[in-house]
């Protein structure tokens, strides 16, 4: 693997809030093209994790690297157009307009003084599309549903454009129809070179999106590797603190609570 | 239209409604003034009654309203971006409240107007110090510590207030309520609260799309680029600064920066690239028709402006958000 490939490295991380170790010291690497899953039961840490792969956390110990460079090492901005964060909730207290919304999504691609041209309005237009929020461009925010909600912050990081997307729960507040959509949409995005990182609580989602897993037991405890290694129902049961079994249905694996 | 065409129609339209009403502001009054006479006075070097009221009384009055209208709103917008809270207004952290004891405590000693602003001035520098440094303390400076600082210190003012009104004579509670409402008549230096107000909004307008990030939420601001620590401290500052201004030359006039970023928001939307500049400008002409009715609908008798501001602002705002549904 080529450096430029390395979307994403972390060396020797650990993880502390308080007085509490949220995950020992691991590595991981992400290459364009990957998906990573972080996993874990509520509390333990993912959020945390994610944030700090993000670079808007320090970490405890150990180093992230964007891109090969250490988060110092990049402008706000440079960082803004080369990894995108969509958080887990969307603070709404004033109006805006869909369209308007997902425009803020080009921040870091225009200039002090610029104002969003129509190539950033097509930009913004076919990333509400590709959420399957065509139509609803000129819609005020505060009166859509919190799928729809969620939708539009979809859309507003599709408009960033960064080659990183790290998603906290991309899935919140989604129908079944567009929990798969949203996840084949960043599944392809992965395939055409980006790399994604998100926190799922959906097990068997995770086993079909997934190329690796990071499964954090709230313990301290971290697995992190291959889909296929860390997916065991044992692993899980002991992360999740509850008996799952394993079935294998037409070649995809699903977990299932006992 | 691209919105940077719709916010110089916008701006420019409000520009020259400023003027109209700057004019209206020149010329009515108990001594009524013809325009050609106005315009005499400020240009053609006119001697006379008329110039002199003018440029003597009217121009400095109609100049203070405007300013002080203009820099409440705009520190109205900044505080609600700061506050995430759209009930925000200039003086919820407590600044006009230390304006107000510096200022009544120089009315009680019975000191000049001079030093009435200068209390006024140095009581908004200590509270917003004073909140800046208590709700700085660990360091993690968040919304709802800075919020709860300011509402409390506003709080502490307006006990010494209550007190200091109980305590005065009744020679000076007059002039001490008529502070408190916010009185233009004798605002004769407005000049300087003019460079601060345009010197405001040269500092603040290359932020104005980074304050838009800032409204979505902490977190999706600092992933797009945004300093957002950074970035709060200015707004912080520079939103207290101009408040400070603001009451030291006209007094603590209510309303204005709560509802006039309100109403621009609802008639343009919430992009600050056009709402502070449209605020600025709605914020003056809003002041400048209050306090010209204040000092003629029942002159000679003067009534203080602040009152009117709420009597015009309340219905217009009504009408905007029942236009609105929500």
């Amino acid at each position: 693997m080529s450096p430029r490939d390395c979307l994403l490295e972390a060396e020797r991380l650990a993880l502390q809030v308080g007085e509490r170790w949220l995950c020992c010291e691991f590595s991981l690497t992400l290459a364009a093209g990957e998906c990573l899953v972080l996993l874990g039961p509520n509390g333990a840490g993912k959020t945390t994790l994610l944030h700090t792969l993000g670079g808007l956390r320090e970490p405890s110990v150990g180093a992230v690297r964007l891109g090969g460079l250490p988060y110092a090492g990049w402008s706000a901005l440079d960082a803004a157009r080369f990894r995108g964060v969509l958080p887990q909730q969307q603070p709404d207290h004033f109006a805006a307009s869909a369209l308007e919304t997902v425009l803020i999504g080009r921040h870091p691609h225009l200039g002090r003084w610029g104002w969003e041209g129509a190539d950033d309005e097509a930009i913004a237009r076919a990333a509400l599309a590709d959420v399957g929020l065509a139509g609803f461009e000129q819609r005020d925010i505060l009166t859509l549903s919190g799928g729809e909600r969620q939708r539009v912050a979809v859309a507003t990081l599709l408009a960033q454009a960064p080659r990183l997307f790290l998603l906290d729960e991309p899935l919140n507040h989604l129908d079944l129809r567009y929990q798969i959509a949203v996840l084949d949409l960043f599944r392809t995005l992965a395939d055409q070179g980006r790399g994604v990182v998100m926190v799922l609580h959906d097990i068997n989602l995770a086993a079909r999106y997934a190329d690796h897993i990071i499964l954090l037991d709230g313990r301290g405890g971290v697995m992190a590797g291959d889909r296929d290694t860390v997916l065991q129902a044992d692993r899980l049961s002991h992360a999740f603190g509850h008996p799952l079994r394993r079935f294998d249905f037409d070649g995809r694996v699903t977990f299932l609570p006992d | 239209m691209s919105r940077s065409g719709q916010a110089s129609v916008v701006i420019t339209a409000l520009v020259l409604t400023g003027a109209v009403v700057f004019a209206w502001a020149l010329s009515a009054g108990s001594l009524s003034i013809t325009s050609a006479e106005v315009l005499g006075a400020l240009f053609g070097g006119d001697t006379g009654m008329s110039a002199n009221v003018v440029r003597e009384l009217r121009l400095p009055r109609a100049v203070a309203t405007f300013v002080c209208g203009g820099l409440l709103a705009i520190a109205g917008a900044l505080m609600q971006v700061l506050l995430r809270n759209p009930l925000a207004d200039p003086y919820i952290l407590g600044i006009s409240g230390g304006a107000a004891v510096g200022a009544l405590s120089a009315i009680s000693l019975g000191m000049a107007a001079f030093w009435v602003d200068a209390g006024a001035f140095a009581g908004a520098l200590a509270a917003m110090a004073l909140v800046f440094g208590l709700a700085h303390g660990d360091g993690s400076w968040t919304q709802t510590r800075l919020l709860l600082t300011g509402v409390i210190v506003a709080a502490g003012c307006g006990a010494a207030i209550m007190l200091m009104l109980a305590l005065a004579p009744d020679t000076r509670v007059q002039s001490m309520l008529f502070w408190l409402m916010g009185d233009a008549s004798g605002a004769s230096r407005p000049w300087p609260a003019l460079v601060v107000l345009l010197l405001g909004l040269v500092a603040i307008l290359p932020f104005a799309r980074d304050l838009n990030v800032l409204a979505r939420g902490e977190m999706t601001a600092r992933a797009l680029g945004v300093s957002v620590q950074r970035l709060r401290r200015v707004l912080y500052v520079l939103a207290s600064l101009l408040t400070a201004v603001a009451v030291t030359l006209v007094g603590s006039v209510g309303f204005v920066g709560l509802i006039v970023p309100h109403l621009v928001r609802l008639a343009l939307g919430n992009d600050q690239r056009i709402l502070l500049p449209a605020a600025a400008l709605a914020g003056g002409i809003l002041l400048t028709v209050a306090d010209t009715l204040a000092r003629t609908v029942m002159s000679p008798q003067q009534l203080p402006v602040g009152v009117l501001t709420a009597l015009i602002g309340v219905p217009v705002f009504l009408f905007l958000l029942a236009r609105h549904p929500r």
